[in-house]
């Protein structure tokens, strides 16, 4: 069984949570058609490090989960507003 | 004849009998160039050289003969879907496979042994009279049954009704069937090498470039390839490799598991489905439980298997089956599903040019094999997509026409 530590509630059973996919950056909302299919449909399926979303069901709580996709290993889980702080940082980082 | 076998027993001078026609050296430059040795590149290959007289032709494997998805599937064969699009394509592909044996020269063991959908709620009773009317209309052998008709064609199955899901009705599917899934492989292999196709194997494809001349040149880790067209076959990796020439897809890669039972003497004829328990089961030739079950539950790369996903399969199939509760397992196993999100293929032309898709078979592309090599090779071969295929081109997401199958593929197969 594999543990996933939950910001909001410590360490769970994986069964206890969904995977809702990459973390996307949703299009505006006039934005072309194809930037929306985009959104929609089409997917990195990055085999290597992702960022997902998780929902911990019994709860209703989102975060964000860092996990390797070549070896099922779960490397960081973040609460949102931690998550999107510390991207914000590295994108700052990669401007100067 | 005795005497001759003795004749040639003491002689000593035995016949080498090699399946397969001895493997060439890989060339620097093909016209088309197949990336992926599994059943659907090997059958890519084979109509190439039967039906376009194209033989110039590499097949790419970076491991061995159909060591991905088609070594790993569970073999069931049907075209009850659920949209006239894959309902006539998955026909055609039936169509094919009742020949194939004889055409291939060897033995598939195809088996007709009719497939049966369960239906446990009433929503699911009107998506198989949906299907079964779809079906009828298009000619495809495919009917409503009752408990009681259940209970003919499957008579070991439990009809209790004080179960969690009484079994209420299902969809049959006489021609439903199952064949042996190497010889499948070996068998376009052969006849594609026959006919002077390349199949090198251990040659994994790690760049692709599309060149300004509409030529596309591969790196392999034995060296770079220049090829006039190439095919994209490779199922969980698909969007790995189209990632290489630039290519984005509506596909997650997730792992699906598979298992077989020891030896039972044969007690189960049809092929028994339930999406609302998600299980599927069939018993082989040889007497094994071949069983399967829903995707697990998070995209992945990896071929694992889980005690989760054993734990809660043989929960749902003591369900339908008690008196297997003592039956062992014996094997289990996992291959990565290339899964879209209408539950449908992304077959045909891609934005480079002369760089053509077979992909997004997710859980149900073994029955296509046939029909997929057929067409492919045929737009490999003109540039033009078949008919066929056309509704399952990627361009379908971008004008948000999906074809949705999700209520005849998921769990179903
Ligand atoms: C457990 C399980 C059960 C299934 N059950 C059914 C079923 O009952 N009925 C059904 O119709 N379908 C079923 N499927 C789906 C079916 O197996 C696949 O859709 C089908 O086999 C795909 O065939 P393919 O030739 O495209 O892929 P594969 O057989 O996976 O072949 C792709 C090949 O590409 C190779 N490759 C990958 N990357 C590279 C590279 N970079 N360079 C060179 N080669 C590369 C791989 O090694 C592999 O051999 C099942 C799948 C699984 C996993």
């Amino acid at each position: 069984m594999k543990i996933i530590d939950c910001p909001l509630n410590g360490p769970r059973n994986a069964q206890e949570f969904i995977c809702a996919g990459e973390v996307k950056q949703e299009p505006s909302q006039d934005a072309a058609i194809d930037e929306w299919a985009d959104f929609v449909f089409l997917e990195n399926n990055l085999k290597g490090v992702v960022h997902e979303w998780w929902c911990h069901v019994a709860s209703s709580y989102w975060f964000v989960v860092t996990r390797d996709t070549a070896t099922e290993r779960i490397i960081a889980t973040y609460r949102p507003d931690e998550f999107f702080a510390s991207q914000r940082q590295t994108e700052g980082a990669d401007s100067e | 004849m005795p005497l001759a076998l003795l004749k040639y027993g003491i002689q000593r001078k035995y016949k080498g009998n090699r399946y397969f026609p001895a493997a060439k050296p890989l060339r620097s430059a093909y016209d088309v160039v197949i990336i992926g040795g599994g059943g659907h590149g090997l059958a890519c290959a084979y109509y190439l050289a039967r039906d376009w007289g194209i033989s110039d032709v590499a097949v790419l494997e970076k491991g061995w003969l159909a060591s991905g998805n088609t070594a790993r599937n569970t073999a069931i064969i049907r075209s009850n879907y659920l949209t006239p699009e894959g309902a006539l394509f998955y026909e055609e592909s039936m169509r094919l496979w009742r020949s194939l044996a004889g055409e291939l020269g060897i033995n598939l063991m195809y088996s007709e042994r009719g497939h049966l959908t369960l239906a446990h709620t009433d929503a699911a009773i009107r998506t198989s009279r949906w299907r079964a009317e779809v079906n009828q209309h298009l000619g495809i052998d495919s009917e409503l049954v009752g408990r009681d008709e259940l209970a003919k064609l499957c008579p070991e199955l439990n009809l209790s009704e004080d179960i969690r899901y009484p079994v209420l009705g299902a969809l049959y599917h006489p021609p439903g069937a199952i064949a042996r899934h190497d010889a499948v492989a070996w068998g376009y292999a052969r006849g594609a090498m026959q006919s002077g196709v390349e199949i090198h194997q251990q040659t994994e494809v790690t760049g692709i470039q599309s060149l300004d001349d509409g030529s596309i040149e591969l790196e392999t880790d034995r060296g770079s390839i220049s090829a006039g067209q190439v095919v994209q076959a490779v199922a969980g990796m698909s969007s790995e490799l189209a990632r290489m020439v630039g290519i984005k897809l509506p596909i997650r890669s997730v792992p699906l598991q598979a298992c077989v039972s020891e030896a039972l003497k044969p007690f189960l004829d049809p092929i028994v489905v339930s999406g609302s328990l998600h299980i599927y089961v069939s018993q082989s030739a040889r007497g094994e439980l071949v069983m399967g079950g829903a995707t697990d539950p998070y995209p992945l790369y990896s071929t694992r298997s889980t005690l989760d996903f054993t734990e809660g399969l043989m929960a749902n199939m003591l369900e339908l089956f008690p008196f297997l509760e003592n039956a062992k397992v014996l094997r289990q196993w996992a291959g990565i599903a290339d899964m879209t999100p209408d539950f449908s293929p992304v077959m045909g032309i891609t934005p480079v040019s002369n760089y053509y898709i077979d992909a997004g078979w997710g859980t149900w592309g073994f029955k296509a094999t046939p029909v997929c090599g057929s067409c492919m090779a045929e737009l490999a071969a003109t540039g033009k997509a078949p008919e066929l295929i056309k509704p399952f081109e990627l361009e379908r997401f971008s004008r948000m026409e999906q074809v949705g199958e999700r209520g005849a593929a998921s769990v179903g197969h």
